[in-house]
């Protein structure tokens, strides 16, 4: 009898241990410099599906990536969302709300660091610790850095997904694809190299898989 | 390999050499090795035999009890049976019944009136008219003194003859109108009369069905009590139609709490959070679940307090008082807990339009979600059925005591046709194992058959192998 006893309370205490998270983080990083300002709406486009996928306790940032990227002041909008229902309507609302705000209201940017804004994610979602990682890129990959900016630093992305998203072809690419080319070899190199896992979606109707 | 066949300088010779060995070795431990062989196989034949001699035994014992117990299961459904209609006939009794000292005096009273109004209604004779004795006068006089004063007298009777018939006519019509409203009188009375004696008839015939009933149930009970075969067949498939009636509503009962599961998990993520994780489930879905087991132990409390089911002997066996309070108890806590049902019901709905409308918004056609008017239509739906499907869960005590019951029953079947099974398979491995020893014998000679037949030639030897072996196969 004390051993069935003993059974079922060591049953309970397994069931009643603390479980792994299972939710999920996503940063955001928009490119506002140059030509690129005009695929701000593909950008909100992609927030809301993104907010549309995304549950209690998930959490969320969109960044802007300008001429230093790697500071919290780029972040246009954060959220975690709670675990009631009616409040993560309601979070999602205000989110979509501001976002719609930012992509009306915010001007170009003469430089892109890409590399600060994926430095900045990293620290944003290494501190939230969720259990999916995701860092979404919306930019034609195209870094220009302004004199003086060091970028050129080791990554640990293990455990990250990063996702480039609408990554346009620029006219010079046109002339030459192999630039075109070489910058997608070039980040996918640079973030595989880092732990991380790579990919391209170019295509926003196949957004399905992105989370 | 190379070995065995170096013995000699011929591979050949070796090899033959080998054999002659080899059979030789055979030859000689021929009678210790078919004694081993079919010890072997008498011995696995009994194993396998005693086996299945015990397993005839379980099934022997467990019929036995699954018998004792179909029989008790009946004996107690027959009691209850009875029982309950011997408190019908006691109800019928005392409420039909009990005022028949009124009834008798109602009766009473009815036929002294009509006594009365029948004796009031005999038919009077008239009085003999007044002119009879007027035709004696006439018939007494003399023919000579009254010849003239004749014509006179006879006027006389003939005006007195006419007011006589008038005033007999004029009563005759007066008395019986008397008579016929007598009559009408009586015919309310007699009206009564034969509603109160078909009603008194109409109980009669009752309490004989019941009693008919009642021997019938007797009958059976007493066939159940001598635990006559014929009782104990009609019970095993009552049970096992029952088990498949309860089954059924069973499952019937679940899909309506998967259905009441369905309506309070989603809002009940309100309350306690919709990631919190109990092992790998949802606290969420714990919680619903969990108020839906407590609706089901509330509802057999209910069924149970109210002696509908016999599932707790200790809560059928409170004092009455008690077991009211408990009855009193169980339904304020169901009727609550259907309260909150159809509030949470109610959230869900709440919860569900904001999610689409956040939907709607985050795709972009927020101007799309058009405010539908009877949308509180599928919302009272949705209230009703959290309030009602509580109360309905109620009764799942009701199949669920009669599944128990017959559970055992079919159990108890399903062990005595497996145990069959068993000693089937073991008489068969049983005889297969001897059988094999005896084949295993025969084969061991194969190789034998050269010195077999030599020796078959000496009478003296090659008897007793072939003797073993048709004392086996015997």
């Amino acid at each position: 009898m004390k051993i069935v006893s003993l059974g079922i309370a060591c049953i309970l205490l397994a069931s009643c241990s603390p479980s792994q998270p299972r939710n999920s983080g996503v940063y955001m990083l928009i490119d506002t410099s140059g030509t690129y300002r005009e695929e701000m709406q593909k950008a909100e486009q992609i927030i809301r599906y993104t907010l549309s996928r995304l549950d209690a306790t998930d959490s969320m940032a969109v960044a802007r990536v300008d001429t230093g990227s790697f500071s919290e002041k780029d972040i246009v909008a954060k959220i975690t969302f709670d675990d009631r229902p009616s409040t993560i309507n309601r979070q999602k609302r205000v989110f979509a709300e501001q976002i719609k705000t930012f992509v009306e209201t915010e001007s170009s940017s003469p430089y892109t660091d890409i590399t600060g804004g994926l430095l900045q994610a990293v620290e944003y979602l290494n501190e939230k610790g969720p259990a999916a990682k995701t860092i979404l890129i919306f930019s034609d990959l195209k870094e220009d850095l302004q004199d003086g900016y060091i970028r050129d630093i080791e990554f640990d992305l293990d455990g990250f997904n990063i996702i480039a998203l609408n990554v346009t072809k620029l006219r010079s690419d046109n002339i030459d694809p192999r630039e075109y080319l070489a910058r997608l070899d070039h980040w996918q190199t640079k973030v595989e190299k880092s732990g991380g896992r790579w990919q391209v979606i170019n295509d926003l109707e196949g957004l399905e898989g992105l989370l | 390999m190379n070995f065995l066949l170096s013995i000699t300088p011929s591979p050949v010779l070796s090899a033959i050499l080998w054999i002659v060995l080899f059979v030789a070795a055979l030859y000689f431990a021929r009678p210790t090795a078919h004694k081993l062989i079919l010890a072997t196989g008498s011995s696995l034949h009994k194993m396998f035999r005693t086996a299945s001699l015990s397993a005839i035994k379980a099934e022997a014992a467990l019929a036995n009890r699954n018998r004792e117990v179909l029989l008790a299961a009946g004996r107690e459904a027959k009691e209850r049976i009875v029982e309950r209609e011997f408190d019908r006939i006691n109800e019928t009794v005392r409420k039909d019944l009990a005022n028949f000292s009124a009834l008798h005096r109602n009766l009473s009273e009815s036929i002294n009136r009509i006594e009365e109004d029948h004796r009031e209604a005999v038919d009077v004779p008239p009085d003999p008219p007044g002119w009879v004795n007027a035709v004696e006068a006439v018939a007494a006089i003399d023919s000579k003194d009254s010849r003239v004063g004749v014509g006179g007298v006879l006027s006389d009777i003939h005006k007195s003859l006419v007011k006589a018939h008038k005033e007999a006519m004029v009563a005759y019509h007066e008395a019986s109108g008397k008579r016929h409203f007598l009559l009408r009188k009586m015919r309310p009375e007699w009206r009564q009369i034969q509603q109160t004696l078909s009603k008194v008839g109409k109980n009669v015939d009752s309490l004989l069905g019941r009693s008919a009933t009642i021997d019938r149930h007797m009958q059976e009970y007493e066939d159940i009590v001598k635990g006559e075969d014929r009782a104990v067949s009609v019970l095993s498939s009552s049970s096992l139609v029952y088990f498949f009636v309860s089954a059924l509503v069973m499952c019937v009962a679940i899909g309506g709490a998967t259905i009441n599961f369905a309506l309070i998990a989603r809002p009940m993520a309100e309350m306690v959070g919709g990631t919190s994780l109990i092992g790998n489930f949802r606290t969420a879905d714990i919680a619903a679940l969990v108020i839906i087991l407590v609706e089901i132990s509330m509802g057999l409390f209910l069924m149970e307090s109210l002696r509908i089911t016999r599932l707790f002997p200790v809560i059928g066996a409170l004092p009455d008082k008690t077991r009211v309070r408990m009855i009193w108890i169980t339904f304020t806590i169901l009727f609550l807990l259907a309260s909150v049902e159809a509030g949470l019901a109610f959230m869900r709905e709440v919860l569900l339009h904001d999610e689409l409308a956040t939907s709607a918004l985050l795709r972009g056609d927020g101007a799309e979600v058009i405010a539908n008017n009877y949308m509180w239509i599928t919302t009272a739906a949705q209230m009703g059925m959290g309030f009602i499907l509580p109360f309905a869960l109620t009764f799942v005590a009701i199949p669920l005591e009669t599944f128990v019951h017959s559970l055992r029953t079919v159990v108890g079947l399903l062990a005595i046709g497996a145990l069959r099974i068993t000693s089937l398979i073991l008489r068969l491995l049983g005889s297969g194992s001897r059988y094999v020893g005896v084949l295993v014998a025969q084969l061991y000679d194969l190789p034998l058959f050269i010195p077999l037949w030599w020796a078959s030639r000496d009478s003296k030897s090659g008897h007793s192998g072939d003797n073993d072996l048709r004392k086996v196969t015997s």
